[in-house]
């Protein structure tokens, strides 16, 4: 791939040479932007199960991060004139062993929990994405190796891994995003190889490279947008894995530390009150990972059945 | 067949290879001494000299490398400095409970989703297929650890039905196989309905696409009845991809099953690892790693092997 001073013909109309979602492209090359950006848009609301996802994700934010503003109880200040009571009027979905009140702790614990999965989840699509796609366009010996470590790292289960890594080096919410992303981009990486290696054969590839496209611009104008949305639908699972695996630690009592409240934390001190049928605070931790988990997943298969449009 | 099998086999070993490397990495991320961090508190100064010498720390890191691998080869992974045994002993004693919940639950959740998804797929669209895809969607985004909680509080304390731990019941003098049966239903229950319905979407699908094959058109067009269709095209086929999910699914299957025992204080490799970790005893840590990373490349092999068994196209492909 050379990089020389020829300027690709299709850039003197001041657009794009690049052709979006993943409609082929017509031999020219010809950008067909809109319509295809606009169909799928429309085909994504009309899977039923988006727009539930779309809303409960909206919803679960709202819950987390303005309902503390609106629902002035502290998470991690105790009254203890009040343990362990159930739902009441004062404490709408009662208190934990330590006279927190549970419900601001179910909004304040999901903070940690979203941001992390989140962050960890778009960490892990930038590396894994360019990972993929140095791999791939490498091609021989290189590809070989590094898709060999790809495998070799995917063969250890990561709970194990983000287990010892954070009970070696406790980590806070930056390094948590880390480790967490760190376990995540395997996945994408795999995906993006696949999807470089159909597209680099194809015909306007090889037309930009005879234009002399250098390698960064023939990555992010030619290869990405064409991938884009697999990678999307990976990523949005990707998310849901993160939410899980925080409150799966937290749960295990190697999450972020404390007093930070979080789901699986809770859950887990839960646990020791199953016998006294203190379901108050057995159902709300689980039930909010639930539903993260569900309107992530929603989302997921709605970007999947929009972007995955076959033409038979 | 057989070439296709070798082959197969000769591909893990390097995988084997890069699983080792990964733990001596890890042993070496720890902050501190490789020789303090495998003593724990049984840390003497002539017990780390002793270390020392056999781990070969004053050699190039090349060379620790080759004498930790072969350590591995011939068995000795260290010794726990929780529990003062071999870490060998420990996974041993571990691993047969481990074993029979994951193989357990993976057997039954392939079976259960095969029943499922296809169904699913001959009757699409119905109210059926609706409602066992809102169920579906349910488990699969159910966390693990909330259901067995759920279930120990259910089954357990509101029915009495089974118990709500370990493996046996320690009081008994005599523990038999009804017992033992009777401990892991519970586990192996929760495992399965959280694996199943990861199956079960892909089984779906996958029987759709085969019943839309020519093949399948014409096997009815013969006159086949549809039991017979169903049996000998449908399913055999559809199954193909199963058995590589099913290769694929160990690492899940195995962090499944730590949350899983941590919760029923069942004592396998997950618990196991559980309590390594609290006290950061790394001989264990770093032993158990190893093993189920090569545990699950070995499995990857086996699927793999299976698939080329019931798939002819497989090993045609590799003679050509």
């Amino acid at each position: 791939m050379t990089a020389r001073l020829g300027v690709p013909a299709a850039r003197k109309k001041g657009g794009k040479g690049v052709v979006t979602e993943t409609q082929v492209a017509n031999s020219a090359g010809e950008p067909r932007v809109q319509a295809t950006k606009w169909r799928t848009w429309k085909r994504f609301w009309r899977y039923p199960l988006s727009s539930i996802g779309v809303i409960g994700m909206v919803l679960l934010f709202a819950f987390c991060f303005v309902g503390p503003l609106l629902y002035h109880v502290s998470p991690t200040q105790g009254d203890f004139t009040a343990l362990l009571q159930p739902p009441s009027a004062k404490h709408p979905l009662g208190t934990d062993d330590a006279g927190h009140d549970v419900l601001a702790r179910m909004m304040v614990g999901g903070q940690a929990s979203l941001e992390v999965g989140f962050l960890s989840a778009l960490v892990a699509m930038a590396f894994g994405t360019l990972y993929g796609m140095v791999s791939a366009l490498a091609g021989g010996w290189v590809d070989i190796v590094l898709m060999r470590i790809v495998d070799i790292l995917l063969s250890i289960p990561s709970i194990f891994i983000l287990l010892f890594l954070n009970a070696t080096f406790k980590p806070n919410v930056g390094l948590m995003i880390f480790v967490l992303a760190a376990t995540s981009w395997l996945g994408v990486s795999r995906i993006v190889r696949g999807e470089v290696l159909k597209i680099k054969n194809e015909t306007y590839v090889e037309a930009a490279l005879l234009a002399g496209v250098r390698t960064w611009r023939l990555m992010t104008k030619y290869l990405v947008p064409n991938f884009i949305g697999t990678v999307l639908v990976t990523t949005t699972f990707a998310v849901a894995d993160s939410i899980l695996s925080i409150a799966g630690l937290s749960f295990l009592g190697l999450g972020l530390p404390p007093p930070a409240p979080n789901w699986g934390a809770d859950l887990s001190a839960a646990m020791n009150y199953i016998f006294q049928n203190a379901w108050w605070l057995i159902y709300p931790p689980g039930i909010l990972i639930l539903c993260s988990q569900l309107f992530v997943n929603f989302i997921g298969d709605g970007l999947r059945h929009a972007l995955e449009t076959r033409t038979d | 067949m057989l070439s296709y099998i070798v082959r197969r086999i000769l591909q893990a070993i390097p995988s084997l290879i890069g699983i080792s490397i990964i733990t001596f990495i890890l042993l070496h991320i720890v902050p501190g001494n490789p020789v303090r961090i495998l003593l724990g508190q049984h840390y003497t100064p002539q017990r780390a000299a002793a270390l020392a010498q056999s781990l070969g720390l004053n050699k190039p890191l090349y060379m620790q490398y080759l004498i930790w691998l072969w350590n591995i080869l011939h068995g000795n992974l260290g010794y726990s400095y929780n529990y003062t045994e071999p870490v060998t002993y420990l996974i041993g004693h571990a691993l047969p409970n481990t074993l029979s919940l994951v193989l357990i639950a993976t057997i039954f959740a392939q079976l259960f989703a095969m029943l499922i998804g296809t169904v699913q797929a001959y009757f699409e669209n119905t109210i059926a297929d609706h409602i066992i895809t809102v169920l579906n969607y349910f488990f699969y985004s159910m966390p693990s650890f909330w259901l067995g909680i759920l279930m120990v509080m259910f089954f357990s304390i509101q029915l009495h039905w089974f118990p709500s731990g370990g493996v046996v019941n320690p009081q008994d003098p005599n523990p038999g196989f009804w017992d033992w049966l009777h401990h892991l239903i519970l586990p192996a229950a929760t495992l399965t309905l959280v694996t199943l319905a990861g199956y079960s979407r892909y089984m779906r699908s996958s029987v759709r696409e085969t019943l839309l094959m020519d093949y399948v058109r014409t096997a009815r067009a013969k006159g086949l009845r549809e039991s017979q269709v169903l049996w000998r095209h449908v399913l055999r086929n559809s199954i193909l991809p199963q058995i590589t999910l099913f290769g694929l699914s160990f690492p899940a299957l195995f962090a499944g099953a730590l949350f899983i025992e941590e919760i029923f204080n069942y004592p396998g490799m997950g618990l196991l690892y559980w309590n390594a970790v609290g006290t950061l005893d790394y001989p264990v840590l770093l032993g158990v790693t190893m093993f189920l990373g090569a545990l699950t490349i070995i499995g990857n092999l086996l699927a793999d092997i299976l698939y080329s068994l019931v798939d002819p196209r497989i090993s045609l492909e590799s003679m050509s």
